[in-house]
């Protein structure tokens, strides 16, 4: 038996097979314009490549902010109990998630058992998260993804807005301005960890500190941030993961 | 279920505002208050009656807007909006307003306003603490008595006084005794039903009246709980809400965790038991009585305000709760700074869940604030 993790967040649904002890088929692709119909097609892709019979799948559990659009799922959990669940599946020694996605970041502190003990979630505004990544990538001109190497080694200008908006104005002054590319990219990254380690410090890291969600894959914000809060940051080839596989450990329980 | 007599209370929207036009074209004065520090029963001695004015709606912020800062809290600006715009049919038949120094951005909102109509500002201490506190707020209301007495061209008699006192603590009695049946588990009523009550018996004309209803609602709840009929079952999560003030449009917070499954049954803020818990002292001067128990009012624009966490410990034994919410408005200083202390003590002395939740009467975050109150009640 078999049971299914599915995380539809504002830019990637996610979803991972569970066989009770190992993850054994994933699949992520963009949530477009509607959670729900990206949900069922990631669900059928999902069995369809992982030739798993629909009959074999016990349970079906749905996170992220698109969870209440899915029909076919048997429970809904929030990210932030999967978040926990999953981290704790991956190494149950961890006892911080900081999870940064497309448009919220969010703080976790575990217990032994995986156990939410305190949690924290940022406003309602983009500030700090993967969207206010790509709107400054897109006014830099590069990808998202091109960050991290971009700003690797430059001095970090000082980037003071935290809006998406202010700050993609300020990026174009400091380009006219003649700032380099790399200490834009780094200053952003820069800025963008010190609103998570305010967020971080109110509830406090203790370690292991794992880092989830799409930001997570940028190097260069990770070991600012690990520098800034003073403790080593895992992460994992799963982290984007993370969520979906809560959810199906969850679910294999249920 | 729901008790049949909710449909009574919610009635009171259409009811109140008619009986509120039909006073005051009858000769009624109506003294309109903002806040739980308002001595009600100074305006009841003047034969006056009283109205809460406590903006609790998103609609006319926008006008308020053009005239206060953006980055204020919503209650201020509600208030303010409503008086701007003559939406609200309280505000329009009130003949004089009481108000009082409680926080920064409410007195400086006062001065604007009182340009509209006659106000009255009690100079609220900053601590409840010391003698020179308690005399200080004694003269406060024997300037507000002055006022009135002016304005309307009465006097109000030591004798009339004692007995607005006692008309008051019959109220606030009848409204204890309803939120103390949610003391119960599982608890007979939702905790929007409670809110409900209490905020549209604050527009209630006459006072007899509305203790007989409460009355009433208490009594049919009793005889849903003989029969075994409760809001939520025995499983729900029961949670404190503590915080800011609300009201109908200011709902959401509490309307989300009870949507979420849990059953809110304390509420701290002073729209719910923060006022009911101290009664006036019916054997001593009415003055000094007023003063005292108005000063007690444990709000967060206290220095200090260690009096809101002995409230949260006794109702949270008291209730079994399993959680608390603090909700504080955006740029509420005095409730924002005060959560932190409030969540230290929740945790470490009271060992319960705590969640914070920092907001507006905007439905803009309503999303990620289900998110949060899931996952808080997840963890419980």
């Amino acid at each position: 038996m078999y049971s299914i993790g599915i995380d539809v967040g504002s830019v990637a649904a996610k979803a991972v097979i569970f066989d009770g002890k190992n993850v054994i088929a994933k699949k992520m692709i963009p949530t477009g314009w509607s959670p729900k119909e990206s949900g069922i097609a990631l669900y059928n892709s999902l069995l369809e490549h992982s030739k798993i019979d629909k009959n074999n799948i016990r349970m079906i559990v749905g996170t992220g902010y698109g969870r209440i659009a899915l029909p076919f799922i048997d429970h809904k959990v929030t990210e932030i109990t999967c978040h926990g669940k999953g981290a704790h599946y991956l190494d149950a020694d961890i006892r911080t998630v900081i999870d940064i996605g497309g448009q919220d970041s969010k703080v976790i502190r575990l217990d032994e058992d995986g156990n939410i003990k305190d949690f924290l979630m940022n406003d309602k505004c983009a500030a700090g998260t993967g969207r206010f990544l790509q709107v400054m990538a897109h006014a830099l001109e590069i990808d998202v993804s091109q960050l991290s190497d971009i700003g690797r080694g430059a001095e970090p200008q000082n980037i003071n807005s935290m809006c998406t908006v202010f700050a993609e104005s300020e990026v174009i002054s400091l380009m006219a301005s003649g700032a380099s590319k790399e200490s834009i990219a780094a200053g952003l990254l820069q800025s963008i960890c010190k609103k998570t380690y305010s967020l971080v410090s109110r509830v406090g890291a203790e370690s292991k500190v794992f880092f989830s969600g799409g930001v997570s894959k940028n190097l260069l914000l990770r070991e600012y941030l690990s520098e800034k809060l003073g403790v080593e940051i895992i992460t994992s080839e799963q982290s984007q993961f993370l969520g979906a596989i809560g959810a199906a450990v969850i679910g294999f329980k249920k | 279920m729901r008790p049949a007599i909710m449909e009574e209370v919610e009635a009171l929207r259409g009811i109140n505002s008619v009986k509120i036009k039909e006073a005051s074209e009858a000769g009624k004065k109506v003294v309109g208050m903002y806040c739980v520090f308002s001595p009600q029963e100074i305006a009841l001695a003047a034969d006056a009656i009283t109205v809460t004015l406590c903006g609790t709606k998103q609609e006319p912020i926008e006008d308020a807007e053009k005239e206060l800062p953006r980055n204020l809290c919503p209650l201020i600006k509600s208030s303010y909006g409503f008086a701007v715009t003559g939406k609200c049919p309280y505000f329009h038949f009130s003949d004089v307003l009481l108000a009082e120094t409680t926080c920064d951005g409410k007195k400086k909102m006062y001065e604007l306003m009182g340009k509209i109509k006659p106000m009255h500002i009690m100079n609220l201490p900053q601590t409840a603490q010391g003698e020179e506190a308690l005399e200080l707020w004694k003269n406060e209301m024997i300037r507000f008595k002055g006022f009135l007495e002016k304005q309307f061209n009465v006097e109000i008699t030591d004798e009339k006084l004692k007995s607005a006192i006692k008309l008051m603590n019959r109220e606030r009695s009848a409204m204890k005794r309803l939120h103390k049946l949610n003391a119960h588990k599982p608890a007979p009523m939702t905790g929007m039903d409670m809110m409900l009550s209490q905020w549209l018996k604050g527009f209630n004309v006459d006072k007899e009246a509305g203790i007989e209803l409460i009355e009433r609602v208490i009594n049919e709840v009793e005889e849903q709980m003989s029969k075994g009929i409760y809001a939520f079952d025995e499983k729900a999560p029961r949670i404190l809400l503590t915080g800011c003030p609300i009201g109908s449009g200011s709902e959401k917070v509490l309307k989300i965790l009870e949507e979420s499954g849990a059953s809110v049954v304390a509420l701290e803020n002073c729209t719910g038991y923060k006022g009911l818990d101290v009664m006036v002292d019916e054997d001593i001067d009415p003055i000094t009585a007023l003063a005292q128990k108005y000063l007690s009012t444990p709000c967060s624009c206290m220095s200090n305000n260690n009096g809101r966490l002995d409230l949260i410990e006794r109702l949270a034994k008291e209730y079994q709760v399993d959680g608390v919410v603090d909700l504080t408005w955006q740029a509420c200083h005095t409730y924002n700074i005060e959560s932190f202390t409030v969540k230290n003590f929740v945790k470490d002395k009271l060992n319960l869940p705590f969640l914070q939740i920092e907001t507006d009467y905007s439905d803009s975050d309503a999303g990620q604030i289900k998110t949060r109150v899931e996952a808080f009640i997840e963890t419980i």
